[in-house]
């Protein structure tokens, strides 16, 4: 899971073009809600439980607490200065290492879920990274999980593949990333929020993750740097706005699809293979 | 786990000081491009990628190679001839049975292999379901830099490749460099660079490599595959064009004008996230942040404010209509055609003039 800044209320600086993240205020990565929903709803099938990991500033607490309120079982924060500035490659790293952490206290995890990608880096590269590291079989942009049966350590699954679908079967333990859209995250009970509201969060920083190689951390471990950030030049040109006035709807109409034919000529032909098909 | 500190490259040491490339990845050249042809057909974005690579190489002095995974000896061969014909100067191949599908311990295994043996300074692949699922695994295998979904790349003046992409919700673009590990790799999303000229009967040298992996093996099995074509669902991310509906549409009746609309133009229809809320559509016709990304050539959005998550679902359409009553909506600021107006009026207009051409042109044809 990661805490992101609410992209809808971002906004960029108009002089000196960095984000003004002042007063943003931040949520849980909606694409996370797939994954987390989704990992309840085979823990109260089979048992077992949910604990959600973020890696993040201390504040990414209040993302944490959240998703207790909506019943996850336990929630773990890495926290460290050390892990500042870490790309994709850095990230999957540390978290990795809490994972292996993780296992050690809370016992092996069978399933990893992450949301298919967040909205603030879109790279949807860690859930892989992870996989890759903790030697995982990796299920990416899972729109179903079709049949689980922890006893065997099989799974089967939809994966969302290039022009069509991809029935999966794997064994168990997985890294499994959720595609959007397939659940809605449920509202939690009053027990939830009780729980939630007095949970402990376990923070651990680098040392009680047990992460030792810090030249794998951060800035120091990415193989990325990011050079220059900028804001994207606004189109120099509004919308070429039709005049409305004056015209019947019908002629209306007719300007829109001109204007459409005249600005994309090919379209005509494609419409016009397309009609000629029906 | 296996990390110990005993691995090297880590001396690539602050991240911004940019020096010198250690003595063993400097036998690193050529740009190299993940060729998609998992059912036969080759993905358009690898045809755009190796235009771009073509770009690439030339600026760096070095070949331009394609990657072709699959079990299919034929098909690989004539795709290998369209790399060439797209500007490829040769084309690595590995085909073995176990490759039919796509999965990503296989493939993982094939590219990683390839690029230890021939040594690529960049490569590139699709932003697509495959190439984001494969670029992740191979960059964490080799530990190497990873640049998704760009949107722009370059050569800086110190040879490296420069990616650009849009981040936090496209509100910002930054550009990223991998200094010190190779290969420099990036994902580019489908229809963002620009299909090259195809030069026909231009042709290169092919390399083939073994994968070295037996189906029992691989732990994960594919029982399935379902195309699309065959099944009836929602196409949004494919579709050439959409017409989506909003809020201002006021009512799930009228929301059927989208429908007739997409109907006469062979087009996939779609909205803004309160539809679904509302019940109006399901959720896979969602378009935007947390539903589909969409880049059709013709956009259509009626009734849509154009909210930032709805924006950068759309933003690379070739070209977005958009139809609002408030002449303020910011739909305005990134549409290329407005028109303020009451789409629950317009919509049906429209889909008559349409019908008219094209039953007059189909006529006269």
């Amino acid at each position: 899971m990661k805490q992101v800044p609410d992209s809808a209320q971002i906004r960029v600086h108009p002089v000196t073009n960095t984000i003004m993240r002042q007063g943003v205020p931040t949520i849980i990565n909606p694409y996370d809600l797939f994954a987390l929903e989704e990992a309840m709803r085979w823990r109260d099938r089979f048992g077992g439980e949910v604990t959600v990991l973020t890696m993040g500033p201390q504040m990414a607490e209040d993302s944490l607490r959240k998703a207790l309120t909506f019943g996850a079982d336990r929630a773990v924060l890495l926290t460290d200065r050390f892990f500042a500035g870490s790309d994709t490659l850095a990230t999957s790293f540390a978290l990795a290492g809490a994972l292996a952490k993780i296992e050690q206290e809370f016992g092996k995890p069978l399933m990893i879920f992450t949301g298919k990608q967040t909205i603030d880096g879109d790279t949807a590269q860690v859930g892989p990274g992870i996989a890759k590291r903790l030697k995982l079989n990796q299920l990416t942009y899972v729109a179903r999980i079709v049949d689980l049966a922890p006893e065997e350590d099989r799974i089967t699954v939809e994966r969302r593949a290039e022009g069509g679908v991809q029935i999966l079967s794997t064994r168990l333990p997985v890294l499994i990333t959720m595609l959007e859209g397939v659940n809605e995250i449920r509202r939690g009970t009053l027990d939830d929020a009780y729980r939630a509201a007095r949970a402990k969060i376990v923070t651990w920083n680098a040392a009680d993750a047990g992460i030792t190689d810090l030249t794998k951390c951060g800035l120091r471990g990415s193989p990325t740097i990011v050079k220059k950030v900028y804001a994207p030049s606004a189109r120099a040109e509004k919308a070429h706005q039709i005049a409305t006035a004056d015209l019947t709807i019908e002629a209306l109409a007719e300007t829109v699809m001109d204007e459409i034919f005249k600005r994309q000529p090919s379209l005509e032909g494609d419409l016009m293979r397309f009609s000629a098909g029906q | 786990m296996s990390e110990a500190p005993k691995q090297a490259p880590a001396q690539a040491g602050r991240a911004n000081t940019k020096k010198e490339l250690p003595e063993h990845l400097k036998a690193y050249k050529h740009v190299w491009v993940v060729i998609e042809c998992e059912h036969g057909a080759v993905h358009p974005v690898s045809f755009e990628l190796l235009g771009e690579g073509r770009k690439l190489a030339d600026k760096r002095g070095v070949q331009l190679a394609g990657v072709i995974m699959g079990n299919d000896k034929d098909v690989i061969a004539a795709v290998a001839n369209e790399c060439f014909e797209y500007g490829a100067n040769l084309v690595y191949t590995v085909t073995d049975p176990v490759l039919n599908h796509y999965r990503n311990e296989a493939y993982t295994k094939a590219m990683t292999d390839l690029v230890k043996t021939y040594q690529p300074e960049i490569l590139l692949l699709g932003a697509t379901t495959l190439g984001r699922d494969l670029a992740g695994s191979v960059a964490t295998t080799l530990l190497t830099g990873l640049t998704a979904d760009c949107t722009e790349l370059a050569i800086d003046d110190e040879g490296s490749l420069a990616a650009t992409r849009p981040t936090f919700g496209g509100s910002l673009l930054c550009t990223i460099l991998t200094l010190n590990y190779r290969p420099q790799m990036a994902t580019v999303r489908p229809r963002v660079l620009s299909m090259p000229t195809r030069q026909s009967g231009r042709r290169g040298c092919i390399v083939e490599h073994p994968l070295g992996l037996l189906e029992n093996d691989i732990v994960t099995k594919v029982l399935q595959f379902v195309a699309d074509r065959e099944s009836n669902k929602a196409q949004l991310a494919y579709a050439d064009i959409v017409v989506a509906g909003g809020l201002g549409l006021r009512s799930a009746e009228n929301f059927q004008l989208v429908k007739a609309l997409a109907e006469v133009l062979g087009a996939e229809y779609g909205g803004s996230r309160p539809l679904v809320q509302k019940g109006w559509m399901t959720s896979d016709r969602q378009i935007g942040q947390t539903g589909k990304t969409i880049r059709p050539k013709l956009y259509i959005a009626a009734g849509i404010s154009g909210a930032i998550q709805h924006r950068v679902g759309v933003e690379s359409a070739d070209m977005i209509v958009a139809i609002n009553t408030d002449p303020n909506a910011p739909i305005f600021d990134f549409a290329h055609i407005g028109i303020v107006a009451d789409a629950i009026r317009l919509l049906p207009a429209i889909t008559e003039a349409f019908r008219k051409h094209l039953s007059v042109n189909r006529l006269a044809g």
